[in-house]
């Protein structure tokens, strides 16, 4: 037995601290660095956005301290124009690559993906390894450009040709900003398409004997899923970055026009195509909104599952509709671009796509709520962060049906409605998913208990904290407030600055709410209640592992067999109202699907 | 009333031998220091065939999304200018191609061998070193096409066409480059007889995938430029 003496020397846990905690190959620890990551990028989002909340309320107010970060964007600490839209660039980028990717897809679903299947590890644990590392770099490679002569970018998350492609003369942050924003997106771009191959090969060739398709658990199709989706995005959008930076450094024109003058500069480009940077990014921009929400949506399907101690009305149509979200994620993304310019006929045809997108979406909002309906679910942190999310969920994507429709759009393209619409469809929504899956997992991953009194009070705190943040923007919309303006200065929006300062206190109440829960997380990590191996009498094979957390092998000496569907609960059996998946003990259901 | 219990799909039986530790299958079918590379062909683990198809998938998107910038950009302007592709190229196609056919006579000596044909066992990383210099030929003689355009004043930023003719052909030279990491690779785990057949295989779609992506890449180039 060659094969096996080779096979074990390759299983040796590490012994050195640098093998075991930072150039691991462990999926286990490759998620936990994952969600650090994350979680410092989420807090310097957070910061970005009560600077840039600040600043609106109180435009000449001088925030103590933010000369430090920039002394020509912010001379005695008042925030000049660029700089706002600097921060304003900083969030996005950071909010929706390093927290909303990075966090529910990559972090939990390296975590959890390989133990729910049942595997010992991904595939191809250096490149796991090289996905982090990667999009480690890529992070960082992002933040220096806070510390380069002009700044950051200010051209935002999109970075729409023809400004982001010239260089300074298209203002602070327009050179090595871009430069920077664009070589980091493509390096996490790298990342990502590292960890959706072993996410895509995990699930299909890894699984545990009986454990068919139809037996994973919805959080990991959501991961599989969502890879899928990544695979496609990410693999377009680092040829357009590259294009991009091309056009920086080596003066090529693939998106600046022809004859552009800008400060009174002719520039040497010629016969770009500006819409064509757009269609790049939008081809992926669009199926990130899903990479970001869909882990979301598997991990509160879980959640609630457990918690409601029944399953879905379907399992079956809730990954369909997960998947026709997916596959139609790339036929939509044409309406971020109707009033730019295109055929209206374009629009017409990107139009309906995006209102029978809502189906899926309906639908699998109808199974959570009609699953939950009559149940007794149990109240904690994970299933109060569950319920929320479905709720941003719902009340964000209402707004959606508006957008959908480009006579509507045009109208509100570009105002805080469209803010208002994707902070709490997506950005909300999925960190609601975030928290759930943190509280909900928290125990399997650390061996201790988070505190629940004070789980419960962020939940108040970001919950009623959100509405308050987000559902003004909406009707700051309607009434012409446009977005990415660092101030009020018009006469019609002037009456409209208390709803800003309104907003702001929001803002800054809810953000110091996150230390709750940044308290609870370290405070639990160490002083926490031990967890059992089971806390929630959980039935997937996460909660089958011989210890907490889980052995470097994820299951010890012996891989276990599938004998269930994923979520037997309200059965009678010799552990309680639930049967494991791992667990051939012959219980009467009727809510077996096939 | 139904019951749960059912005798579990037999969907890994064909890769996992009755041990323990029997998750993954791609850390198996280790060739045996003895050299007798039938025993490990049972456990052929299908993660790297797999993955091959994934990452392919991936190279393809990303020269799709080269592709439709080319075609928007070539509409968006008057500007286009055509040129005539360095002859090389042609040259180049031809080293490319022979070097695939050379790689798969490796490939299924290799194969046989594992199967247990020992007239295959003499060299059997012989035909992996020619398709290792046909390979790295190709990509000295697309250095060669691009001296030979520059030459003519025909640089990245010259015009939108000679722009899509380099960075094309450079994303392609890397993918090449990889490639040709991918079969030092094989040739080191072979003559180390720690190579795994799926490796073999994956290497060789892989590199025959860029066999098909250059001759699709020629015609876009000879037809648009």
């Amino acid at each position: 037995m060659h094969d096996m003496s080779a096979h074990a020397a390759q299983h040796h846990a590490p012994t050195t601290f640098i093998r075991k905690h930072v150039f691991s190959l462990d999926h286990k620890v490759i998620g936990k660095q994952y969600y650090a990551l994350a979680l410092l990028a989420a807090l310097i989002g957070m910061v970005l956005s009560w600077l840039m909340r600040i600043h609106l309320g109180w435009t000449n107010a001088a925030i103590p301290g933010l000369q430090l970060l920039s002394k020509n964007g912010a001379p005695g600490g008042v925030m000049t124009p660029e700089y706002y839209l600097q921060l304003m660039t900083m969030h996005g980028t950071i909010m929706v690559f390093f927290v909303l990717t990075t966090a529910p897809f990559a972090a939990f679903g390296n975590y959890f993906l390989p133990i729910q299947v049942g595997a010992e590890d991904m595939p191809f644990p250096h490149f796991n390894m090289m996905s982090f590392w990667v999009t480690f770099v890529g992070f960082w490679v992002l933040i220096a450009a806070f510390f380069v002569s002009d700044g950051p970018s200010l051209g935002g998350w999109t970075q729409y040709a023809p400004l982001s492609a010239i260089g300074p003369v298209a203002g602070p942050g327009e050179g090595m900003g871009v430069i920077l924003w664009a070589t980091s997106i493509a390096i996490f771009c790298v990342g990502q398409l590292l960890g959706a191959l072993n996410f895509i090969t995990t699930t299909l060739d890894l699984r545990v004997k009986g454990m068919s398709m139809m037996r994973l658990p919805l959080s990991a199709w959501a991961w599989f899923i969502t890879s899928c989706m990544g695979l496609t995005a990410f693999a377009v959008l680092m040829p357009a970055c590259i294009l991009l930076i091309l056009d920086h450094v080596a003066g090529t024109s693939f998106f600046v026009a022809s004859n552009l003058v800008l400060n009174d500069q002719l520039q040497p480009h010629s016969g770009g195509s500006t819409l064509l940077w757009q269609h790049l990014f939008w081809f992926f921009g669009h199926p990130e909104v899903y990479i970001a929400i869909v882990p979301g949506m598997g991990i509160v399907s879980h959640v609630l599952i457990t918690n409601m101690r029944r399953p879905m009305l379907s399992h079956r149509v809730l990954i369909y509709s997960m998947g026709a979200l997916a596959v139609l994620s790339y036929m939509v993304y044409g309406h971020h671009m109707f009033v730019s310019g295109m055929n209206p006929f374009s629009s017409l045809a990107f139009s309906f796509p995006t209102l029978a997108i809502t189906i899926p979406s309906t639908i699998i909002v109808l199974i959570w709520t009609f699953s939950l309906y009559g149940s007794k679910l149990r109240i904690n942190s994970a299933s109060l962060f569950a319920l929320g999310f479905v709720s941003m969920f719902v009340a964000g994507g209402v707004s959606g049906f508006f957008l959908a429709q480009p006579s509507i759009d045009i109208m509100l393209h570009a105002t805080y409605f469209v803010v208002g619409h994707f902070h709490m469809v997506m950005g909300v929504a999925a960190m609601f998913g975030i928290f759930a899956g943190t509280y909900f997992w928290f125990p399997k991953m650390t061996g201790r208990m988070m505190n629940e009194t004070l789980g419960k009070i962020h939940f108040v705190i970001s919950f009623i904290g959100t509405y308050c943040i987000f559902m003004p923007f909406h009707y700051l919309g309607m009434a012409g407030n446009v977005r990415r303006y660092s101030a009020f200065v018009v006469e019609y929006m002037q009456p409209l600055i208390p709803v800003h300062r309104f907003i702001t206190v929001a803002a800054l109440i809810t953000g110091a709410g996150q230390l709750v829960f940044v308290y609870n997380l370290i405070h639990s990590r160490f002083r926490g209640e031990p967890a059992s191996d089971n806390p929630w009498q959980g039935t997937s094979l996460e909660w089958s592992t011989p210890t907490t957390p889980p052995p470097h092998n994820n299951f010890g000496d012996h891989l276990p067999v599938v004998y269930h569907d994923p979520y037997q609960y309200g059965v009678k059996s010799s552990t309680g109202d639930y049967v494991m998946q791992a667990s051939p003990e012959q219980v009467a259901t009727v809510n077996e699907e096939k | 009333m139904a019951t749960t219990v059912h005798e579990p799909p037999q969907i890994d039986s064909h890769r996992l031998p009755e041990t323990s530790h029997s998750g993954n299958g791609g850390w198996r079918n280790l060739v045996p220091a003895d050299g007798d590379l039938r025993l490990v062909q049972h456990y052929s683990p299908p993660a790297s065939s797999t993955a091959i198809w994934v990452v392919l998938f991936a190279i393809t998107m990303m020269f799709a999304a080269f592709t439709s910038a080319l075609v928007v950009r070539k509409g968006a302007s008057l500007d286009w200018r055509h040129f005539t592709l360095p002859s090389i190229l042609y040259f180049n196609t031809v080293l490319l191609l022979v070097s695939s056919v050379t790689l798969e006579v490796s490939r299924r000596r290799v194969a046989a061998f594992m199967g247990g044909l020992r007239s295959q066992a003499e060299r059997p990383a012989r035909w992996l070193y020619v398709t290792l210099t046909f390979g790295l030929l190709f990509v000295a003689g697309q250095y060669i096409a691009w001296r030979q355009l520059s030459a003519q004043g025909l640089f990245l930023a010259t015009n939108p066409s000679s722009s899509f003719f380099y960075v094309l052909t450079a994303a392609h030279a890397l993918h090449i480059l990889g490639g040709l990491g991918g079969i030092v690779f094989v040739i080191r785990k072979l003559n180390k007889s720690v190579l795994r057949r799926s490796t073999l295989d994956a290497t060789a779609r892989y590199w025959h995938f860029m066999d098909v992506l250059w001759v699709y890449l020629l015609l876009l180039l000879w037809m648009k430029l």
